[in-house]
């Protein structure tokens, strides 16, 4: 199972584009991805995921962790999704009210 | 009955995913959201299950059962792990505290409490079952 991790600059936002299935077995390789571009000095990150078909409790794990480790180090994580089956995991977990989520990579890379 | 054994090996659970939407569209009428409910729930119990090997021999396997009955789909993930309390899950602090961000795990289980309509969990003579319950509308002639 391949997972998709794209990074583009756009509007002093670091985009990190997500395809494919994040659950416990491709969770690591998101999170590898973000602990690397928090250490290249990335601040302003966008994860996008429009491109994601299923998330589980792992990869909402992973992206609470690097939301801390964004937040401990001065920066900021939004999200982008419309997908009504991705949004339902986050509401149903009340994680709605932690990240900022934008319905497009616009949007989110407009501030 | 169908029953689907697997490795207790995160690589799986995709193919647990597969087996129960491929099983869900094709033998009942469920709307789309239901199944991707109930995909999401049994992978969750999934990865608790293999979560609860790590450490023991990997020859061990999760058992996926898919049963049906007149208005209902149960689902079970009999695992070989040492056991647990779903009630002794920690609470995590509210949303809006600043130390909700310390908390990366512990959803699996709310979660799949919220997208099925019944679950269980019971230990047995190996390990933990998982007893996950959706209803549903009649079998398809």
């Amino acid at each position: 199972m391949d997972l998709g991790l794209e990074v583009e600059e756009r509007n002093g936002h670091t985009v990190l584009a997500v395809k494919g299935e994040v659950d416990v077995y491709t969770a690591p390789r998101l999170r590898e991805r973000l602990v690397e571009l928090v250490t290249e000095g990335k601040r302003n990150i966008v994860v996008d995921l429009e491109g994601v078909d299923f998330l589980d409790s792992t990869g909402l794990g992973v992206l609470v962790g690097g939301l801390k480790r964004l937040r401990s180090n001065d920066g900021e994580m939004s999200l982008v999704s419309t997908q009504s089956r991705i949004l339902k995991v986050f509401e149903i977990t009340g994680l709605t009210k932690v990240f900022s989520i934008h319905d497009s990579v616009d949007a989110a890379t407009a501030s | 009955m169908v029953e689907l054994e697997i490795p207790a090996e995160p690589e799986f659970v995709g193919l647990v995913r597969l087996f129960v939407s491929s099983l869900a569209t094709t033998r009942r009428e469920l709307a789309d959201d239901r199944v991707d409910d109930l995909k999401l729930a049994v992978s969750e119990a999934c990865t608790n299950a293999i979560d609860a090997h790590v450490g023991k021999a990997t020859s061990d396997r999760v058992i996926v059962r898919w049963a049906e009955g007149d208005d209902r789909l149960e689902v079970s993930v009999n695992d070989r792990g040492p056991g647990f309390d779903p009630s002794s899950i920690p609470q995590h602090p509210p949303v809006t505290d600043p130390e909700r961000l310390n908390f990366e795990r512990g959803l699996g289980i709310p979660l799949i409490r919220s997208l099925v309509d019944e679950v269980d969990f019971k230990p047995s003579a190996e390990g933990t079952v998982v007893t996950l319950v959706m209803y549903c509308g009649p079998a398809e002639e």
